[in-house]
């Protein structure tokens, strides 16, 4: 973290310059949902927009862009933990608990074979 | 640090020995981590706060994955649109307090922290307008899988703006006479304030887009 001043002046300007960056980045988001793009692709665009833009929150505004390896380490640790949180949904897909089980009524359909 | 060891007397009469003792840490940077408490503590609980929010979107996903239609335009994007631009703006005004402390400017800091203040208020006051809006028309979280997830996920997020509203009006308030004192113990106050106001922005900037326009 910086401390003197001449770098603290310095950072101010690069915060208006990442919150101009973030209104445009909404508007882009904004504009991009009018176009009405297929929803795979929509979802796509934004969700990348959104990347960036919190990228920028978390780089320069929560100063992770020079942090200590603690805190790096920690993030680390959490984002293992929420790759596997946003995988259950995938996770559940593979469940066929409820399902029919097609084999007995293929059995059944030819009892003589 | 600084430690004392007093001698006070007990409400029995008798004299009892106490330590009194500053908390470590605050401002000078632990030797194994680097870090002061307060700056790694604050982060461990945003880790945590991460795996909250995650949860829920999780839940927006296999919800949305699962059904067989999903609403698309009951939201105003542009209510949406304008507590983005203010959440940004709030974000840019939390930075700019604590910048302005380490500038040692206390009356700008002071400037831009109410002003993250009222950004917040204008915030939750849309939310309101939002919110009566789908009540009046009986759209509660009750109605729809749709409104359930936005009505859960919109309310947790504005909790947590009501909450860093709280710590604000502390700062701006009586917390702010820790300023004459201990001006670096209070300008790391600010910046942990600021770290948590951010990540809430953050959370925002990924709500915007899921709830109001996919």
């Amino acid at each position: 973290m910086h401390s003197d001043p001449a770098a603290i002046k310095k950072s101010i300007r690069t915060y208006l310059m990442v919150g101009a960056a973030l209104f445009a980045g909404t508007g882009i988001t904004v504009a991009a949902n009018q176009v009405h793009l297929a929803i795979p692709l929509a979802i796509t665009v934004a969700l990348i927009i959104a990347t960036i833009k919190g990228s920028m929150v978390a780089g320069v505004f929560m100063h992770l862009s020079h942090e200590k390896k603690w805190i790096y380490g920690a993030l680390l640790l959490t984002v293992a933990f929420f790759v596997v949180l946003m995988s259950i949904p995938l996770l559940t897909t593979l469940d066929h608990i409820g399902t029919p089980n097609a084999a007995p009524a293929a059995a059944t359909e030819h009892p003589g074979h | 640090m600084h430690n004392a060891i007093l001698h006070r007397p007990s409400c029995t009469g008798h004299f009892a020995l106490q330590t009194i003792m500053n908390i470590p840490y605050t401002v000078e940077e632990r030797p194994d981590t680097g870090l002061a408490n307060g700056k790694l503590g604050i982060w461990l609980f945003l880790a945590s706060e991460v795996m909250l929010f995650g949860a829920l979107f999780s839940t927006y996903i296999i919800l949305r994955v699962g059904a067989p239609e999903w609403p698309h335009g009951e939201l105003s994007v542009k209510l949406g649109m304008i507590n983005t631009f203010i959440l940004i703006a709030s974000s840019v005004t939390m930075v700019m307090a604590w910048a302005s402390l380490k500038l040692h400017d206390f009356a700008k800091h002071r400037l831009y922290l109410l002003a993250t203040f009222v950004l917040a208020g204008i915030f939750l006051v849309n939310k309101y307008f939002e919110y009566s809006d789908h009540l009046s028309r009986g759209e509660g979280p009750w109605h729809s899988t749709f409104l359930a997830i936005y009505f859960t996920l919109t309310g947790l997020h504005g909790l947590h703006i009501v909450g860093g509203m709280v710590v604000m009006a502390y700062f701006l308030g009586p917390g702010a006479k820790m300023w004459k004192k201990y001006p670096e113990q209070f300008t790391n106050r600010i910046e942990y304030t600021g770290l948590y106001w951010h990540f809430v922005d953050l959370v925002w900037i990924f709500l915007f887009p899921v709830l109001y326009l996919l």
